[in-house]
């Protein structure tokens, strides 16, 4: 599916300068780097890997980051797989994953590349075989991200997945396997600018957008759109538990975006200000509905009963082969919710992260394959694994 | 669960403009059917069908849509001495040694496999129509021979199986006549007295004489018919000895569209001429002719009725009182059919025996459901196949087909076919079509009999293990489902999440005349598992503690409408409102381009009288003689159709899908399904 990128319409529009590769200095990397994969204590390690990303701003994380004024770490660190030192796709992965603006997926992506590129297998079903343990290794650590997992499945599809490499000898096929990984990072990449491009249409002078949560794509699309010199404003929801709306909205107001606050419970009181809404994705499932934050069915529902547009954005590299009939149906994310005060003994608490959107309450998916409804999904899943 | 599509009431202007964004795309995607749609002309509507989809207002092809065609053709070319060993596999000797117990089957000595029998799903409607319009063209060349034959000589089994033993002694001296003659195709027929052949011309140029004045085209064509099949066999006659060297010219001639048969109608009749020549200008005949299926017998149409009564093997006698909106389908008495075509047994010389012994179980109700049904019927072609032998001076590929084409009349005389025998009769032909031609005849038998069994295995029995595999992932503890009737595929997934230790209960929701759920519920008591059975009519009361519905299909359209046994849709309306999901089980090779969007157009009506009796009721008899009141009608559908708002997922063995991509996999798999 990915010969049909719509990257494309970066190269058409010439982006004067692409605000990805423009390093911001609040967001600079945690300089610790993620200890280990696996020591996650009943804590879904993809949530753990989003706050050290883009926590809650915080007086003291921000005094950290200043305090942390080295540079991230330097390419030359990264351990080179000539280099007697043995390989390790998980070291590979945290290297990539320590960049800020890079989606844990696309790491992964990366990570398997190297990979191919450092295998020592001389034919095709040993290098298969290595790529394989690798991803695994890789879902095993952290198994409640579904773009990671997604991502290492997509990878393996799409790479492995060509007829050419029957007829070559083993070396000019792994060159070609190396390419295509190449490529499919660097579409990965892509993703979000074309992502941004795309969904410009969609936003008209003077509309009131609502977003949820603290979404990298959003947030690219929305500042495409300031660039763009559009007038809009935008109304971000408070993100409880970890706040991550007040990120996004300290985000956006440095761009010179107006923004409000809502907290979670005014959505439906705001909703008939609001034109559109714009939401992220943790994945996009088969069925064309998506995993996001907890707090979107419900944003999905109000909209829908007044007729509002829902939006979402999601590279096309979160696309899962799963099928939730309901909310319980998929194996909850834990993450701990601060109340502020302590919780009466007895009381239980519903620590799912997110929840499942189904595809009914969905307008459109802006995916760097295009923009897409939502039994696209399905169908685009099916070109690829079947 | 829920609507899969956004209502259109959404504000959404600008999606149109997504067309700039991936211009490559789309014309790759889908080739666009509505295209060769609007290239033809209106005027006629036979050519504007679009390709490979029947139009919803079409009726099911028609009970004789028959390949058979060039085999009429083929056979009145061939010369008439030939001993019936050749030209009929399953001579006498055959039949002696096939046995048929019509009353006690067992189904699994036939099927091979277990629990094959679930009735969950038939379907009339074939779809095979397009492969075998290359042929269907001339189906009623042989409506006006021999069935009208054999409507004029009732009742006459012994006399003919008599007939049937001098073959050798009296045809030489006959062949001259026969040949020239329109009405020579059933060897059995052809054994009769000189006099009543010709009583039979005479008959049958009677019937053409007052229909010419009249219009209506299929009058038209079955004339053209009538008259292009005296040409050809004049022409044979006037060649001197009718040799095989002949025939490839006359199938050819036979495959050839309905243009050129109209062209020859033209020739002959003046009066048809004007409108009959555009047909010139259009695009190349053969390739136009696959475009078309072939119209669906409408049974509310008086003439056609009349025809297909003649030429039918079976004896039917219609159904009086009728529901108005369904007399386009087929309804006959019920046990007139049976007997008759007991009777008929040796007379039906050309249907192999598996084939006969298969149609009369599904005209006895013995194999009922989807799978079953297509199992059975592709076990009897394998035997069929198996006795095969090409007659001297026949192409395999060609006679294999038209007489694959003879059985599967046989078997829509018995019971409509249903979507999946469609697909699998499809797949057969296409198999056949495509033997390379350096095949020796066993190798080309042995190759078509290991695809048959191929698909059995793959198609069917593995499909229905990957989806149980696939279905009970979405079985939890502590879950109480619901299914209706009786799937095949439901009753393997339920017991297989028995066995996987799952805790969950089952309500089995049956409803009258059928009640099939009560052989369900056997199989699931005798196995172990906590099971509640009700009636439809307490499913609103029982849904609002089900929290999964299993049901199974006898097609899933490409609309994602969800074809299944009555009721079906009711149930999953029900659970829709209770916001219970709704899982499909149903194998990918019942899926079908078509679309529908009601359960009137195609649709099988089963017997009125089962819905009015009331078995162990004697006081509920009001309803006795109801075939003498006009003002009462009786409607026992067998099939409904659920939209695809009421449907969360379609379980197939390509996994779990949502019903919008029924037509991707139809679009993307079908070719490969048919090559395979």
């Amino acid at each position: 599916m990915w010969r049909r990128s719509a990257s494309f319409v970066l190269e058409k529009y010439q982006l004067p300068s692409s605000p990805m590769e423009s390093p911001k200095s609040p967001q600079s990397p945690n300089p610790n780097p993620i200890p280990n994969l696996n020591s996650t204590h009943g804590i879904s390690a993809y949530y753990q890997t989003r706050a050290e990303h883009h926590g809650v701003v915080t007086s003291d994380w921000l005094a950290q980051a200043q305090a942390a004024v080295e540079p991230p770490s330097p390419p030359s660190e990264r351990t080179s797989p000539g280099s007697g030192k043995p390989f390790s796709v998980i070291e590979e992965f945290n290297y990539w994953r320590k960049k800020p603006d890079l989606a844990e997926a696309v790491a992964a992506i990366m990570a398997l590349a190297a990979v191919i590129r450092s295998s020592n297998g001389s034919t095709m079903m040993e290098l298969e075989i290595e790529l394989k343990t690798a991803s695994d290794a890789l879902k095993k650590g952290d198994k409640s991200s579904i773009s990671l997992s997604a991502g290492c499945d997509l990878f393996m599809r799409y790479v492995t997945r060509t007829s050419a490499l029957e007829y070559e000898d083993f070396d000019a096929a792994k060159l070609r396997l190396i390419e295509r990984a190449e490529r499919f990072g660097e579409i990965s990449l892509k993703a979000r600018r074309t992502i941004a491009m795309l969904s410009q249409d969609f936003i008209f002078d003077g509309c009131t957008i609502l977003v949820h949560g603290f979404s990298r794509v959003v947030l690219e699309v929305l500042k495409l759109a300031a660039s763009n010199r559009k007038l809009f404003r935008v109304f971000c929801t408070e993100g409880r538990p970890d706040r991550t709306g007040l990120r996004l909205s300290n985000e956006l107001a440095a761009l010179g975006i107006p923004v409000k606050l809502l907290i979670d419970s005014a959505v439906a009181y705001t909703m008939d200000e609001v034109d559109m809404i714009f939401v992220g994705a943790d994945g996009v499932v088969e069925s064309g509905g998506i995993l996001n934050m907890m707090g979107t069915y419900q944003i999905a529902l109000v909209a829908h009963s007044m007729n509002k547009p829902v939006y979402v954005a999601a590279e096309s590299y979160k696309f899962a082969r799963l099928y939730p009939l309901d909310q319980k149906d998929l194996e909850p994310a834990i993450r701990p919710i601060d109340f502020g005060v302590p919780i009466p003994s007895g009381v239980e608490v519903e620590e799912c992260a997110r929840d499942y959107t189904p595809p009914q309450y969905l307008t459109l998916l802006f995916t760097d394959l295009g923009v897409l409804t939502p039994s696209v999904v399905s169908d685009e899943l099916i070109r690829l694994y079947l | 669960m829920d609507s899969r599509r956004a209502p259109r009431t959404v504000i959404d202007p600008k999606v149109r403009q997504v067309g700039f964004v991936t211009p490559g795309a789309p014309p790759a995607r889908s080739h666009s059917i509505p295209a060769d749609a609007c290239s033809s002309p209106p005027r006629a509507p036979d050519f504007t069908l679009p390709s490979n989809s029947l139009s919803p207002v079409m009726i099911p092809p028609a009970r004789h849509a028959s390949a058979d065609g060039i085999q009429v053709l083929t056979r009145a070319s061939a010369p008439v001495p030939v001993p019936s060993t050749t030209t009929n596999p399953p001579s006498p000797l055959r039949r002696d040694g096939v046995q048929i117990p019509i009353g006690s089957y067992n189904p699994s000595e036939s099927l091979g496999t277990s629990p094959m029998r679930s009735p969950s799903s038939r379907m009339d409607g074939p779809e095979f129509s397009e492969d075998m319009s290359m042929v269907s063209s001339s189906r009623l060349a042989r409506g006006s021979s021999a069935k009208a034959a054999a409507a004029s000589f009732p009742g006459t089994n012994t006399e003919m199986m008599a007939a049937g033993k001098v073959v050798g002694n009296v045809v030489p001296a006959k062949s001259s006549l026969t040949t020239a003659s329109v009405v020579k195709t059933l060897p059995g027929l052809s054994d009769k007295g000189d006099g009543s052949l010709a009583e039979v011309h005479g008959e049958a140029a009677g019937v053409a004489k007052p229909l010419k004045q009249k219009t209506s085209r299929a009058d038209r064509r079955a004339i053209q018919e009538a008259q292009r099949a005296a040409k050809s066999a004049a022409r044979e006659a006037g060649g001197g000895k009718p040799s095989g060297g002949t025939v490839p010219a006359n199938a050819a001639k036979g495959e050839f569209g309905k243009p050129s048969q109209k062209k020859d109608a033209a020739s002959v009749s003046g009066a048809n001429v004007v409108p009959e020549k555009k047909v010139a200008d259009r695009p190349p005949e053969k390739e136009r002719k696959k475009d078309v299926p072939h119209p669906r017998m409408q049974f509310d149409d008086q003439h056609r009725v009349e025809k297909a009564k003649k030429r039918a093997v079976v004896n039917q006698s219609e159904a009086r009182n009728r529901v108005e909106l369904f007399r386009h389908l087929p309804q006959y008495v019920h046990g007139t059919q049976l007997p008759d075509l007991e009777s008929k047994f040796f007379q039906l010389d050309q249907i192999h025996p598996s084939v006969y012994k298969v149609g009369l179980q599904y005209l006895s109700g013995n194999i009922t459901g989807g799978n079953a049904r297509c199992i059975a019927m592709l076990l009897a072609f394998r035997e069929a196949i198996k006795d095969y032998s090409t007659p001297p001076e026949k192409a395999l590929v060609r006679d294999l087909t038209a007489k694959i084409g003879n059985y599967v009349s046989f078997l829509i005389e018995c019971r409509p076919l249903s979507i999946s025998m469609g697909n699998a009769i499809k797949f057969l032909k296409s198999r056949i079509a495509k033997l390379p031609h350096t095949l020796s005849e066993s190798e080309a038998k042995f190759t078509l009999q290991s695809d048959i069994d191929r698909f059995i295995n793959e198609k069917i029995l593995l499909a229905e293990k990957v989806i149980v595999r696939h279905a009970v992932e979405k079985i939890r503890n502590g879950d109480v489902l619901l299914t209706y009737g009786w799937s095949s595929v439901v009753e393997m997934l339920l017991l297989y999440a028995h066995e996987s230790n799952k805790q969950f209960r089952v309500v089995v929701v049956d409803s009258r005349p059928k009640l099939e759920g009560k052989a369900l519920l056997h199989r699931l008591l005798s196995k172990g598992l906590n099971c509640t059975y009700t009636h439809i009519n307490a499913v609103s009361y029982i849904m609002h503690e089900v929290t999964r519905v299993f049901l199974g299909a006898s097609s899933v359209l490409s609309n994602g409408t969800v074809y299944s046994r009555v009721g079906t849709a009711c149930v999953a309306m029900v659970a829709h409102a209770f916001h219970v999901p709704v899982l499909i089980c149903c194998e990918a090779y019942k899926f079908h381009e078509r679309v529908q969007l009601d359960s009137i157009c195609s649709n099988e009506l089963g017997d009125p009288d089962v819905i009015s009796v009331v078995p162990g009721r004697k006081d509920l008899d009001h309803l006795d003689n109801w075939a003498e009141n006009e003002n009462l009608q009786l409607l026992n559908l067998t099939y409904d159709a659920t939209p695809s708002d009421y449907v969360s997922v379609i379980v197939t063995d390509y996994g779990l899908l949502p019903p919008t991509s029924v037509p991707v996999i139809v679009r993307e798999y079908r070719r490969e399904q048919l090559w395979m």
